[in-house]
Order: structure tokens, then sequence, then C-alpha cells
């Protein structure tokens, strides 16, 4: 092999070179590159087109001095909290239930789990005639004969943010479930009956066998749900369109009005960074988490 | 506590989980019945109730004569255009991808690990984080408001979930095997086609499954970056349901979102295992 040109061996492997470093430096050079332009564009003063020049932190004052923003944010907070709560409380109920070898439970399953496969375009526009007043489930109970009936958060300012909760909780508590039953059944038998034996009561073993598989999923759904609630568009635009207003603004959407309806790109720019800093606060302590969870299971 | 033992508990709990089952199927079968009754139908009533004449011609109007701002050609071209963009990006991102996995767990080489880190990246940059670099990108490939557009985008964000995939399934292969058919003269190539592949059509699915539903199913890209006759059916979904007519027309909308919604849940209703494989799969990382 030694006596062989260096080079002809490598012009021989070329092909396997491309193959190799093409896709792979396209996946990671695009996200490094993008990350970093964006960060840089937040700190220009661009508007329609991007331009050069240094304006420090003056984009990121200003999309924080906006109503638009804070709105978005604050719904965030709610929406976020509400969310992920409901659904892994909806995720780990239904878990429980059909963790009690009932019949019927592949069906069952798939019927909890179909949402996943909708767009949220498709969830937020059914979702958007149910609650809309004028034509769905109040229209239906006041044609039955409770005509003061009312249920109209669609266009309620302080309530609509919590209709695009309930369709999210409809659309993803389903990823919770399927997570927490793969945890109960991964739950060692032999162990729970062992507890028994020795005389465990129900709490004893509760705390002592089944707790410890579920914290570790209870956190990687919080984690995912908490990502996905952060970078939530789909939604919103087809269930409320972030009205009544600005009722339902949420940070995804402010940044695609900077960039794409004000010709503000700097501003749109800083606004997309925050929403990778909001996401980076919960995602860092989570890597930490983790990080320190396979130390301590490879030590062991 | 065998298998259907029946006590007034179990009752309970039977009761429960069919109430809230029935919770789940409400919204999609509202779209579906109303899909199958006429707008003036819908008007007298509410979005909720039974078809009283099926409307079947609904799905003929949705298909191919309901208008869109102005043009009106039904949802056919948009469902064209998802097809266009969701099949070449899906099979492109899993054959990459699978190589790329292939690549960085049993091939060895000088920053691997490095590469693999920042691929994963991808898993949760947020698309906001790259909606202007691909504007700039497409302007300058003259793919603005082109089919081509996307699939470049689908292809290239998918790469870092097809990889992440394959990876950690290809991890699994013993290095003895490896070293084996190494010692045999295999290169790069004779390994992948003749070992790693045909090891592989379970991932392959699960990414395939994965990669369809996510790009069929995508909306800020397409509304970003087509228009018009372009927009992929996601994207045109919106305008066409808040088309504000003189007259409400929500039964060919409902079965407008029905015909857009059906590949997905054709997929998840064949695929389903492989569908919820890539789930879990994509949150244990």
């Amino acid at each position: 092999m030694s006596t062989r040109p260096a080079t002809l061996d490598t012009m021989r492997r070329l092909p396997e070179y491309l193959v190799i470093w093409v896709p792979l430096l396209l996946a990671a050079g695009h996200l490094i590159s993008f990350a970093l332009w964006t960060i840089w564009v937040s700190f220009t003063p661009s508007t329609l087109v991007p331009v050069t020049g240094w304006v420090g932190l003056r984009n990121y004052n200003a999309v924080l001095a906006t109503r638009n923003w804070n709105i978005a944010f604050d719904n965030l907070l709610l929406f976020g909290t509400a969310f992920v709560l409901l659904s892994l409380l909806m995720g780990l109920g239904l878990a429980i239930l059909l963790d009690q070898r009932i019949r019927g439970e592949n069906v069952l399953r798939s019927i909890f789990l179909y949402p996943l496969a909708l767009s949220f375009v498709v969830t937020g526009t059914a979702w958007s005639w149910l609650l809309n007043p004028g034509i769905g489930i109040q229209k239906l109970v006041n044609n039955l004969g409770w005509t003061s009936f009312r249920f109209d958060w669609l266009i309620d300012r302080d309530m609509a943010i919590w209709t695009i909760v309930i369709a999210a909780v409809w659309q993803s508590s389903g990823f919770a479930m399927a997570l927490f039953l793969a945890g109960l059944r991964s739950v060692d038998a032999d162990l729970v009956k062992a507890a028994q034996i020795d005389g465990a009561g129900p709490l004893r073993i509760y705390r002592r066998v089944i707790l410890p598989v579920l914290w570790p999923i209870t956190v990687t759904v919080v984690v995912i749900q908490l990502q996905f609630a952060i970078t939530t568009f789909d939604l919103v635009r087809a269930l409320t369109g972030g009205g009544p207003g600005i009722a339902t603004q949420l940070p995804a959407l402010v940044v695609y009005d900077f960039m794409f309806q004000r010709g503000l790109l700097g501003r749109g720019a800083a606004a997309a960074v925050l929403m990778l800093l909001t996401l980076l606060a919960v995602l860092l302590p989570y890597w930490a988490w983790r990080y320190v969870q396979h130390r301590r299971a490879s030590r062991a | 506590m065998h298998r259907g033992a029946f006590t007034p508990g179990r009752a309970f709990v039977y009761a429960v989980v069919c109430l809230i089952a029935a919770a789940y199927l409400l919204p999609f079968a509202v779209v579906a019945l109303n899909s199958l009754r006429t707008a003036e139908e819908i008007a007298q009533t509410s979005m909720i109730g039974w078809p009283q004449s099926w409307a079947f011609g609904n799905y003929a109007i949705a298909w191919d004569k309901f208008c869109v701002a102005q043009t009106c050609s039904g949802i056919q071209p948009y469902m064209a255009n998802s097809a266009l963009v969701t099949i070449p990006a899906t099979i492109i991102s899993t054959l990459l991808g699978a190589v790329a996995g292939y690549a960085v767990s049993l091939w060895r080489f000088p920053g691997d690990r490095w590469i693999y880190g920042i691929i994963t990246i991808g898993i949760f940059l947020p698309q906001q984080m790259r909606l202007l670099p691909w504007t700039i990108v497409l302007r300058e490939t003259a793919l603005t408001n082109t089919l081509t557009g996307l699939v470049l985008i689908h292809t290239i964000q998918g790469l870092s979930f097809t990889t992440l995939f394959c990876r950690n399934y290809y991890v699994a292969i013993p290095q003895e095997l490896m070293r084996a058919a190494r010692i045999d003269g295999a290169g790069f190539f004779r390994i992948f086609w003749r070992i790693v592949l045909p090891l592989s059509p379970p991932i392959l699915i699960v990414t395939v499954i994965w990669q369809f539903t996510h790009i069929w199913n995508e909306f800020l890209y397409g509304v970003t970056f087509t228009t018009g006759q372009q927009q992929p059916v996601t994207a045109a979904l919106i305008s066409l349901t808040a088309a504000v007519a003189d007259v409400p027309q929500h039964g060919v909308q409902s079965a407008a979102v029905m015909i857009a919604a059906l590949p997905t849940l054709l997929v998840y209703l064949f695929g389903g295992r492989y569908f919820v494989r890539g789930l879990t799969a994509g949150a244990v990382k």
C-alpha cells in the first residue's frame, strides 16, 4: 500500500470523500453560518435589505419596547405554562388508563396519537370553526334551547389565548402519553412483585419503583413541549391569526411581522435571537442535567 | 388481575377512556361530516351536526373549482405542489442522511464527533434563525417562489433529523463486522451496500415517514418563500379558509381541509408504528 503514491490513493477515494463530506458540510455549515449571520444582522441597521454597520443593542431595545413583543412574551409565558402542564396531565392520565390492561388499547392509542399526524394548519382551522361562536359549539348549544350559553373565547381578548392552549393540548398530548406509556411498560414487573412480597405499600412502591422511571421522562416531555411552545407559529396563524387585535401574538409571529410585513430586518433578526435565547434558557439547564445523569449512570 | 375481569372500577376506566377518545375524535369528525353537508344546512344549524343530504359534490368543487384569491382552480394545484416538494425532499434527505449517519457512526475520521454535534443543533435551532439567510440564498440562486427552492430548504434542513435517526441506528452495528469486512478488502461503498443497507429498512421507513409528515405539514417556509400558484397546500389552505365569500362555504372548505390532511393521515394509518417510533427517537436524543 505504502508504495503507491498518496495522491493516487486520494484520487481513487475521491467519490468516497465527496459523499461523506458534501452532505456533512452542507448540514453543519448552513446551521453555523445561518445562525451567525442572523445574529450579525440583529446588530446592524438593516431595514428592507441587509446592510453593514453596527448599532449595538438598538434593535434589541426597540423590539423589547414594542407592545407587540411584550404581549407576545406574556402570552408565551401563559401559553407555555398552561400547555405544558395540561399536556403532561393529559398524557400521564391517558398513559395510566391505557396501562390498566384494557381491551382495544391499540385503537385507543391510535386515536390519542392521530392529531400528531395532522398539520397545525388543519388543527387550527378545525378548532377555529368549533370555537367560532357564530357557527361552532356555542351555536350548537344555543340551537338546543340554552339560548344564553356563551362560549366565545375566540373573539374575547382576554380568553383568546386559551383557545390556542386547547388546540395545542389536543394536538400534542398524545406525544406525552406515548412516552409515559413506554416508561410505565419499562417498569420491571418483578421488582414491583418483590416489593409487594416484602410488604411495601402502594405508596412506597410508587415512590421507589415507578417515580424513578417517570421522572426523567417528565423532564424530557416538558423540555420538548416548551420547545414547541416557544416556536409556535402555524397554529396561531390558522386559529386566531394573532387576534382579536394582537391579543394572541406569540414571538414567532412578531419575528415574521418585523421581517416580512414591516421590512425591518434588523429588528426581526433581534426578535429571532431573543427567541433563541428563550429556548436556550430551557435547553441549557436540560443539557446540564442530562450530562450529570449520564455521568452518574456511567459511574454506577 | 387478568384482562377482562369486569368490576365497577374497570367500568369506570373504560367510561373515562372512551369519553376522552370521543373528545379527541370530535374536531376531525366535525370537519369530516361538514365536508358532506351543504353550506345552507351548516348556516341554518351549526358546524356540528349529521348530514341531512350527503353533499359529495363538495369534494369535486374543493378539488378543482373553488376560488382562492381570484384563481378558481380548487385545491388541486396546491396538492400537486406539496407532492412535488415533499416527495423529492423526503427521498434525497433520507438517502443523504443514511450515508452521513453511516459515515459518522461506523467510519471514524478526524472531527467526526464535532461535525455530528453541529448537525444535531438543527434539531432545535428555530426556523426563525434561518429565515433571512434562506431568503438571501434563494434570491442569489434565483429559486425564490419555486418548488425547487422549497425542495432545497427541506432537503438540507432535513439532514439534521435523517442523520440523527440513521446514526443512532447504525452505532448498534458491531465494529467486528466492519473490521471483518475491511480485512476482506471492502471499501466505504461496498460495506454500505452489502452490510449497512440490508440492515436499514426499519430505520429508513421511520425516517421516510418522519420526513414526509413534517415536510407535507410544514407551513412557515411555504408561506414565506412562495406566493400564488406556487404555494404548498398548507399555505393555500389558510387563504382558502380565510376567504370571505358573499355566502359562507364551510362545506367546501371542510372538504378542502380533508383533502389536504389525507396524505399524512394515510401514512399514519398504515405506518403508525413507525411514525410513533420516529416521535420517540427524536425525543430520546
